[in-house]
């Protein structure tokens, strides 16, 4: 009987595998389609095909559009829930903390069916404020994971900084803007991250919420019914661009703060 | 009484939703799957034809059908069907049909067979899996899809036994409507004859279930009101391109189809046809047009949620298929909430979905062609069309040939009760024996049948004459339209006028100049040396 002893390297293997299997790979899939025609040969045409056509570059717009207003408005509404449940010493804030995760645990279709029940009661007819609704739709869903790393991070902050800063004759406005919200940067991006990305694609809350302009989700998906899978995929390669542009901007603003506010302070 | 007849049929479960869903899977598969059969799944393949020569005994089907439609048996003692046809049959399901199908097979044909079922959401999800390299040995798309294989040559023509009316266990071509199967023999692709490739299933008509306590039957028989401005927001329309499309074509040619002239014309079906398969740009630009005026007007683009909203009473009108009509208007009258359907005065498209065999499934072996021909005569045995029929909504090609189980149980569904008063005499010969003035097959039902129920499923004469059949677009014009598609539901840019780009604009403007003197603001203050 030989010794079989496991390293670290060989504790890997499983790890790399599905990282070869279900990343990389379908990755390369997809950089293959998109940039091939019907017939398999190199192919520029899908790329100049989704900027030169005014309806997808309309889409991309829709899409951030979207994006933006969801981001904002979740951001709006859990920065003060997370400081609220974080900083004021409220004896019930996990209980309360876990009232807005709750909602995660339930499966968002029956979650959004739910939300379009109350909305119908209060509007009459959903179909007329289309955006307006998907933008609840899905303030609805992401707004978990907008709190949740808002609360982590302003429940690690150091009192002794915001002690200081008002030792130092900063008054509470001052201590909010120069000190909390500045250390609180790095919640605010992840949370960024976790809704904005999501919030261009997720064409099932759009759908049903009866917003029949597509966004690139339901772009993409199109596509590929139509057995388009060369267009389908450059726009999915698209999107790929988009996403990894955002998290550079808002990745390098993060690391900004963290030399240049920690200086200051 | 024929309320409660109604109630007892089954609810076919939970639907809403599903659409998404298969989106969203075949995304997710088109991504996962070429790579993951690379390796896996060509093996799979090739073991099992290692698996099947002449032999082993065994034969294995592999069928592909739409979702909830066929019979799953399990049905309780007091849904048993008293027809009351020459022999007084009574249909119970008890077992699924596929398990009923695998012991008649072994004991009519002393082979054993195992069927592998699976279910696909839309014509294009199965196509997509075919494409995918999934197998299947006998599916049921619709006959554009149909039409799109046999064009592509991917079918295996149906036997000449098949045809075979002599024999007993031919139920299909012994069954099926006379009305059926000359569409089937007359419809051709590339001159090849549907007939030869393709069995019919299922069939119906496309046209609108209605609120007939706000809107009129006249004004819901026309096309135009998908895109009624009068209505706005309260009427559903398919979320596919070629319903919604020939609906707009509806409405382009509203003027020209209800003509006097062109109705009376000799060749008005041909026309009609000719009219509602055009692809040329300027068609398909106007349709556009369209279009975009009926997405405004809409309350959604559907293909699963406009049933539970109509029942709901969310909305007044919904573009509908006729099979799936019927279900709205029993689930709502559950509800005592009424509702009818009318088909356009301008022409409807008449639908199929039909059982073809693939011949990458069947590669020439004759045992599995065998199973799955007899398969197509199993669910056409009357008594299984009864049970498909009641299980699913839907109304079968087959009329029952010698057999009067079918018509029997088209009586049961929509006869009149003794007492009621207000009846009409309701032909539907045109199905059971092609001749609508035929006395043996006219249903006395309750007036208001004439708009509901058994209009959706056996559609009168005159919707017939202008109920014409979906061609397949060869690839250019598919493109054309799929295009157009794309160009109605994403986002228009030309459609913002200047005051809402001066609105972005300005927006814009105030965001980057509120970060720009947050991040700046000590800087500022150091200029105008405050604190």
């Amino acid at each position: 009987m030989r010794n079989f002893r496991f390293s670290r390297k060989q504790l890997c293997i499983p790890y790399a595998l599905f990282l070869v299997c279900f990343v990389v790979l379908p990755l390369a899939v997809i950089v293959y389609y998109a940039f091939t025609d019907g017939s398999g040969s190199f192919t520029l045409a899908n790329l100049f095909n989704f900027f030169t056509n005014g309806n997808t570059i309309g889409t991309l717009c829709y899409s951030a559009v979207i994006a933006v207003a969801v981001t904002g408005v979740c951001l709006l509404v859990a920065y003060p829930v997370a400081y609220i449940l974080a900083r004021s010493g409220l004896k019930k804030a996990p209980v309360l903390l876990m009232l807005f995760i709750l909602p995660m645990w339930i499966n968002f279709t029956l979650r959004i069916t739910a939300l379009k029940e109350i909305l119908n009661v209060i509007e009459g007819n959903l179909s007329l404020h289309p955006f307006m609704n998907t933008v609840i739709g899905m303030t609805y869903d992401y707004l978990p994971f907008m709190i949740l790393p808002l609360y982590t991070t302003l429940l690690q902050l150091d009192e002794s900084l915001l002690e200081a800063a008002q030792d130092l004759g900063a008054g509470s406005a001052a201590v909010f803007f120069r000190v909390t919200l500045p250390l609180s940067m790095p919640g605010i991006v992840s949370g960024i991250t976790m809704t904005f990305l999501p919030a261009m694609t997720n064409y099932v809350i759009l759908d049903m919420m009866y917003n029949s302009t597509y966004i690139m989700g339901s772009l993409i998906g199109s596509y590929f019914n139509i057995y388009d899978w060369n267009n389908g995929s450059m726009i999915s390669l698209i999107l790929f661009a988009v996403i990894c542009i955002v998290s550079l901007v808002t990745g390098g603003e993060e690391q900004d703060d963290a030399k240049n506010r920690g200086a200051v302070l | 009484m024929t309320a409660e007849k109604k109630i007892k049929k089954r609810a076919s479960g939970i639907r809403i939703g599903h659409t998404a869903l298969c989106v969203l899977l075949s995304v997710a598969a088109a991504v996962i799957l070429p790579c993951s059969f690379i390796p896996g799944g060509v093996s799979a393949v090739s073991a099992a034809e290692e698996e099947s020569p002449e032999h082993t005994e065994k034969v294995t089907l592999r069928i592909a059908n739409w979702e909830e439609y066929i019979d799953e048996g399990d049905w309780d003692e007091e849904e048993a069907i008293d027809l009351d046809d020459r022999e007084g049959t009574v249909i119970l399901g008890e077992n699924s049909m596929i398990q009923d199908f695998e012991q008649w097979y072994l004991k009519t044909y002393g082979t054993e067979v195992e069927v592998e079922y699976s279910t696909f959401g839309t014509n294009e999800d199965l196509y997509n899996q075919l494409t995918l390299g999934n197998e299947f040995d006998l599916v049921c798309p619709s006959e554009y899809m149909f039409m799109k294989l046999i064009a592509e040559d991917r079918l295996q023509p149906l036997s000449e036994g098949f045809f075979d009316t002599g024999k007993e266990d031919n139920y299909y071509i012994r069954g099926v409507s006379d009305y059926i199967r000359n569409i089937f023999d007359t419809n051709t692709i590339n001159g090849k004859a549907w007939g030869k490739y393709a069995a019919g299933y299922m069939w119906g008509t496309t046209g609108i279930v209605y609120n007939p306590e706000v809107i009129s039957k006249e004004e819901a028989s026309h096309w135009a009101i998908l895109a009624d401005p009068k209505y706005k927001g309260q009427v559903t329309i398919k979320d596919n391109v070629r319903d919604s499309y020939f609906a707009a074509l509806g409405i382009l040619n509203e003027d020209e189809l209800t003509q006097p002239d062109f109705i009376n014309s000799p060749d008005r079906l041909e026309r009609i046809a000719e009219l509602m398969n055009r692809t040329d740009e300027a068609t398909v630009n106007t349709a556009e047009s369209i279009l975009k005026e009926m997405k405004e007007n809409a309350y959604s683009f559907e293909s699963d949620s406009g049933k539970a909203d109509m029942v709901t009473g969310k909305v007044l009108a919904n573009y509908q298929w006729s099979g799936d009509a019927v279900y709205t208007l029993d689930q709502a009258e559950i509800d005592d909430y009424y509702l009818a359907y009318a088909v356009p005065e301008e022409c409807t498209n008449v639908w199929f979905d039909g059982w073809v065999m693939l011949k990458d499934g069947i590669s020439g072996d004759a045992a599995k062609q065998q199973a799955a021909e007899a398969f197509i005569n199993f669910m056409s045995r009357p008594d299984n069309v009864v049970r498909n029929m009641y299980y699913i909504g839907y109304t079968s090609v087959i009329a029952g040939g010698d057999s009067d189980i079918i018509y029997a149980y088209a009586d049961w569904c929509y006869g009149a009760e003794e007492e009621e008063e207000d009846v009409i005499e309701y032909p539907v010969g045109f199905f059971f024996s092609g001749d609508n003035a035929d006395e043996d097959y006219i249903i006395t039902a309750a007036a208001d049948q004439a708009n509901r129920q058994l209009f959706a499923q056996y559609p009168p004469q005159d919707v017939l004459e202008r109920a014409v059949v979906m061609q397949y677009f060869d690839q250019e014009n598919n493109e054309r339209i799929n295009q157009m598609w794309v160009n109605v539901r994403c986002f228009d840019l030309t459609t913002l006028t200047l005051q809402d780009w001066a609105l972005v604009g300005a927006g814009v403007v105030i965001l980057a100049a509120v970060v720009m003197i947050f991040k700046k603001r000590d800087d500022i203050r150091g200029m105008f040396h405050i604190r």
